[in-house]
């Protein structure tokens, strides 16, 4: 499954030495070349996370600091059925999410996998072109077309097809569509690359031994990119949970999700200790999917 | 399967991919039909105007925040790319204790929810009594970069042929002149590559810069989102429109070049 | 053959190399003169590329020293030693053409434009390459990456070549061309070629001295006279080209006359350095082997002819013993042969035999002396 020992032993003549003492020569370059990244993953993203776990088990300050006495109370408070219930709208919209996007996304990914050379590169060229505009713009572009004297109400009366405006935005609706709208491509690019790898021969091979095209999809394409379906769903999921700027913008304060309640505590409420807790749990949950996802095959070299 | 079948499932392709690209560029083609709107409000379409394409220019503090996102984003891509591709190829080409385990602390921030590395990102400057800047804020931009230019160059150099490492050396080239005349020239695709991503997750980024951005840094997100609240003037529309137009271009520059670089024969 | 004086161009002095547990290189000593075209030949393995690679610099040495023009090289890296190589897979480098890459040593030496002109200029009619000086890799056959290849090392007028498999890719034919070409090379060049390869052939052709490993060892180092007709062990004799293995004990001793008892019969041979009751291999070549309908005074041993093999210029003849061990006896195609199932026997001259010790380890180092036979000019 690692990606690092792929070249033969032959070409890299470091392959075969065992992990005993290197010689300076060679231990200089490479503290020289590894030696930058480590230590950015140690200040910027070990240190950092390590001391979110230290305060989610501190107190909240009088004016919002953090008070250093040691207590579970953060993760206790996890269980009030007020966050609770945010949990679970969280991870349903999600699932739903996840679900809509691969629904929408395989014959996507299939279809333009499928295309010739030459369109390939445009259609995968115009998936990636809105990615370049920012996430937050295009969800706003979504607040012009939802909300009550917005573009589709607009049209829709005026073609006489409603008598009043319809509720679009700050519905737990438009938070929905607004993520499968920016979590897409996220999907269908593992997806395009799972497809496209398959081997024609083993379609052909199929075909030959009497499974139409119909059959042949069941029994040989889909299997064969389930991987991809595992990285395109872990792609979309977990960030579901983050995303508050989407829910935020699309559903106001109708919809709560545990990103926004992070973000609360972090801001309004000025409640660290408890949005550390929060993250913490985030964090949990997203190791518990990842080990689930590797268990089922799925590998990391995928998710990129 | 007959040829009717053929076309009708054709037809059927195309119509649904279709449905799904007008899906996918709506909001944007609302905010750019909005963008010569004469209205203020992006409610109706009152009348064609180029104004706001000018009106962009003398909003002060629009034009600070492009100048911050351009910033941010050059600044980081650059950081990302010279850490991120020496570690490829120092991963790549040595075996050493530990190296697993950097692996795995390098897709930590790939796959972790960006809140969590935003929060985390604030509370720890907030305890060191760093104040939020464009400084902070160009740190975090390369703390979720690298990763993905290390992993996009480690992948392009996987075909790599280290003898061509020991012929330099054989014919007299020190260690660093090799990495500058023969490792770098050949893997130069690679870093590309991961430049252009460390590039768009640069661009696109909301949710770390809501939490690493100060006051004076706001980036464009940051600037609009506080907008949606009081209201967006079309002046932001044009703006965008401009941006998307930009995109455009350059992306199919870079095409043109990759086209051009495979007639070559290169490698 | 080495030219007098014969000075000692490079030498590996108790050479080890070890992966780990793994002994790649057992205790190594080898010296190659200046001027003359050394093979080092053996299964894949057998250490040779590996101690090519530590006569170049890309691997460490793990006990020993590599001497080259006197000076011992082991901590130099390869950019600092004062000989090129020649890689199996050409290793020109892809973003550079044909004229950059042939000039890349001599830009790493600062060497002025007009005289990298000059030189490059030089190597390509060497090669007989001119004309290719804009070409890219990608745009050239392995025949002309490898002339290429060659010219590049040798522009930077290196005391030592070093060679490693570099004819593997080609096609036979075009293989036997650059064998010649390589050869002739050398001799009008007049430095020291120190050549990789696993065929018998090739090294047989090309070589002043060859030197034959095994699993990390030096079995033997000689002209390619000297491999072929006196092999010093089983393992030499069996490599190169064909034998006639048969195992004997020495039944009495005098002089440089042995008697010895095969299995099947016996037979009077010459050779020295053996003792009573050893038990030793007699080698002999097919093309040295001979069979008659009388008995041959001297020789005791009888077979039966079992088949022809036709192989085009040459009819093999397949004897087998009494104890079901069969002889391979090659004659050119037109001499007469002997009917299957005939009884015959078996004799050969006695100055075509090679008498081998039965040890395993190579005399070299057992021993810790160079033996009488074998030696280096």
């Amino acid at each position: 499954m690692s990606s690092t020992t792929t070249a033969p032993a032959v070409l890299r003549p470091e392959a075969n030495t065992p992990k005993k003492r290197m010689p300076l020569s060679q231990l200089v370059p490479l503290l020289l070349m590894v030696g930058p990244v480590v230590l950015w993953l140690l200040i910027f993203v070990a240190a950092p996370l390590m001391y979110v776990f230290v305060i989610s088990f501190m107190k909240k300050g009088t004016y919002g600091g953090v008070v250093m006495s040691f207590n579970f109370e953060n993760y206790l408070r996890i269980f009030d059925p007020l966050y609770l219930r945010i949990f679970l709208v969280s991870i349903i919209i999600a699932t739903a999410t996840t679900l809509l996007c691969l629904i929408l996304g395989y014959p996507f990914a299939y279809i333009i996998a499928r295309a010739s050379k030459r369109n390939k590169g445009i259609l995968l060229s115009l998936i990636m072109l809105p990615f370049w505009t920012n996430s937050l713009i295009r969800t706003y572009g979504w607040i012009i077309l939802l909300r009550t004297n917005g573009t589709f109400n607009t049209l829709l009366a005026s073609a006489n097809l409603i008598s009043h405006p319809l509720q679009m935005l700050y519905t737990n609706g438009a938070v929905m569509v607004g993520m499968v709208y920016t979590l897409f491509p996220f999907m269908v690019l593992p997806l395009y690359s799972s497809i496209e790898k398959l081997d024609r021969c083993l379609l052909e091979a199929a075909n030959d031994l009497g499974a139409k095209p119909r059959r042949t999809f069941w029994r040989v394409t889909l299997p064969l990119t389930v991987p991809g379906i595992f990285a395109g769903c872990i792609q979309v999921f977990i960030p579901t949970l983050g995303y508050f700027f989407i829910s935020d913008l699309l559903g106001g304060g109708n919809s709560v999700l545990v990103g926004n309640l992070i973000r609360n505590q972090f801001l309004a409420a000025r409640d660290w200790p408890f949005g550390a807790a929060l993250s913490i749990l985030l964090i949990v949950f997203t190791i518990v999917l990842m080990r689930v996802y590797k268990h089922f095959g799925g590998s990391l070299e995928n998710i990129t | 399967m007959n040829k009717h079948t053929k076309q009708l499932s054709k037809f059927l392709s195309t119509g649904f991919v279709t449905l799904i690209y007008i899906f996918l560029y709506l909001p944007i083609a609302i905010i750019v039909f909005f963008s010569f709107n004469t209205s203020k409000l992006n409610v109706v379409f009152q009348g064609f105007t180029l104004k706001w394409y000018g009106v962009m220019f003398q909003n002060g503090d629009l034009m600070s925040a492009l100048k911050n996102t351009a910033i941010v984003a050059v600044s980081s891509v650059i950081i990302s790319i010279f850490i991120g591709t020496l570690a490829a190829i120092g991963m790549f080409r040595y075996q050493f204790r530990g190296k697993g385990i950097v692996d795995s602390f390098l897709y930590i921030p790939i796959v972790i929810p960006e809140i969590v590395m935003g929060i985390s990102l604030l509370a720890f400057y907030h305890i060191l009594n760093i104040n939020l800047g464009l400084t902070t804020l160009i740190l975090a931009h390369v703390t979720f970069s690298m990763p993905y230019v290390v992993v996009t160059v480690r992948s392009r150099l996987s075909g790599y042929d280290m003898s061509l490492e020991e012929a330099a050396m054989d014919l007299g080239a020190t260690r660093l002149h090799t990495l500058r005349r023969i490792t770098l020239p050949i893997i130069a695709p690679g870093i590309l590559a991961g430049a252009m991503l460390a590039l768009t997750l640069s661009l696109d980024d909301v949710i770390v810069s809501f939490f690493t951005t100060g006051v004076d840094s706001v980036t464009l997100p940051i600037y609009i989102f506080n907008k949606v609240k009081t209201g967006v003037s079309p002046d932001i529309n044009a703006l965008i429109t401009l941006i998307i137009l930009v995109t455009l271009l350059i992306m199919l520059f870079i095409r043109n070049l990759e086209a051009r670089n495979s007639n070559k024969g290169q490698a | 053959m080495a030219q007098v004086p014969e000075k000692v161009m490079v030498e590996l002095r108790n050479v080890h190399k070890s992966y780990g547990e793994n002994k790649v290189v057992k205790n190594l000593n080898l010296q190659i003169l200046e001027g003359e075209f050394l093979t080092m030949l053996g299964p894949s393995g057998c250490g040779k590329t590996t101690t090519l690679r530590m006569i170049a610099g890309f691997e460490d040495v793990t006990a020993g020293e590599v001497v080259i023009e006197g000076e011992n090289v082991v901590n130099m890296p390869p950019y600092q030693r004062n000989v090129n190589t020649v890689f199996q897979n050409y290793a020109l480098f892809p973003h550079m053409n044909v004229y950059d890459n042939i000039a890349f040593g001599l830009t790493e030496k600062k060497v002025n434009k007009e005289e990298i002109r000059q030189r490059v200029g030089e190597m390509l009619s060497l090669v007989q390459m001119n004309g290719y000086e804009k070409r890219m890799p990608s745009q050239m056959s392995g025949g002309q990456k490898q002339r290429v290849a060659i010219a590049r090392a040798l522009v930077n007028r290196p005391k030592v070549l070093l060679l490693d498999e570099p004819l593997g890719a080609l096609d036979l034919k075009l293989r036997k061309q650059m064998q010649v070409e390589l050869k002739h090379l050398q001799r009008q060049l007049g430095i020291t070629f120190i050549y990789v390869t696993h065929d018998q052939e090739e090294s047989l052709t090309m070589s002043d001295r060859i030197a034959v490993m095994n699993n990390g060892v030096l079995e033997q180092i000689g002209s390619p006279d000297m491999i072929y007709n006196r092999p010093a062990t089983k393992f030499v004799a069996d490599f190169i080209g064909e034998s006639n293995i048969l195992e004997a004990s020495v039944e009495s001793v005098e002089g440089d006359k042995l008697k010895v008892i095969f299995e099947t019969g016996g037979a009077e041979v010459s050779a020295s350095g053996f003792k009573q009751d050893e038990m030793v291999y007699i080698s002999v070549r097919p093309e040295k082997l001979k069979c008659s309908t009388e008995a041959v005074p001297g020789f005791n041993l009888r077979g039966i002819v079992k088949e022809h093999i036709y192989v085009g210029s040459i009819s093999k003849t397949i004897i087998e013993l009494p104890n079901g061990q069969d002889l391979k006896m090659s004659l050119l195609t037109g001499t007469p042969l002997l009917p299957q199932g005939a009884a015959v026997w078996v004799y050969w001259e006695k100055a075509d035999t090679v008498v081998l010790h039965t040890q395993e380890e190579s005399l070299y180092n057992l021993i810790g002396q160079v033996p009488k036979f074998g030696v280096s000019v």
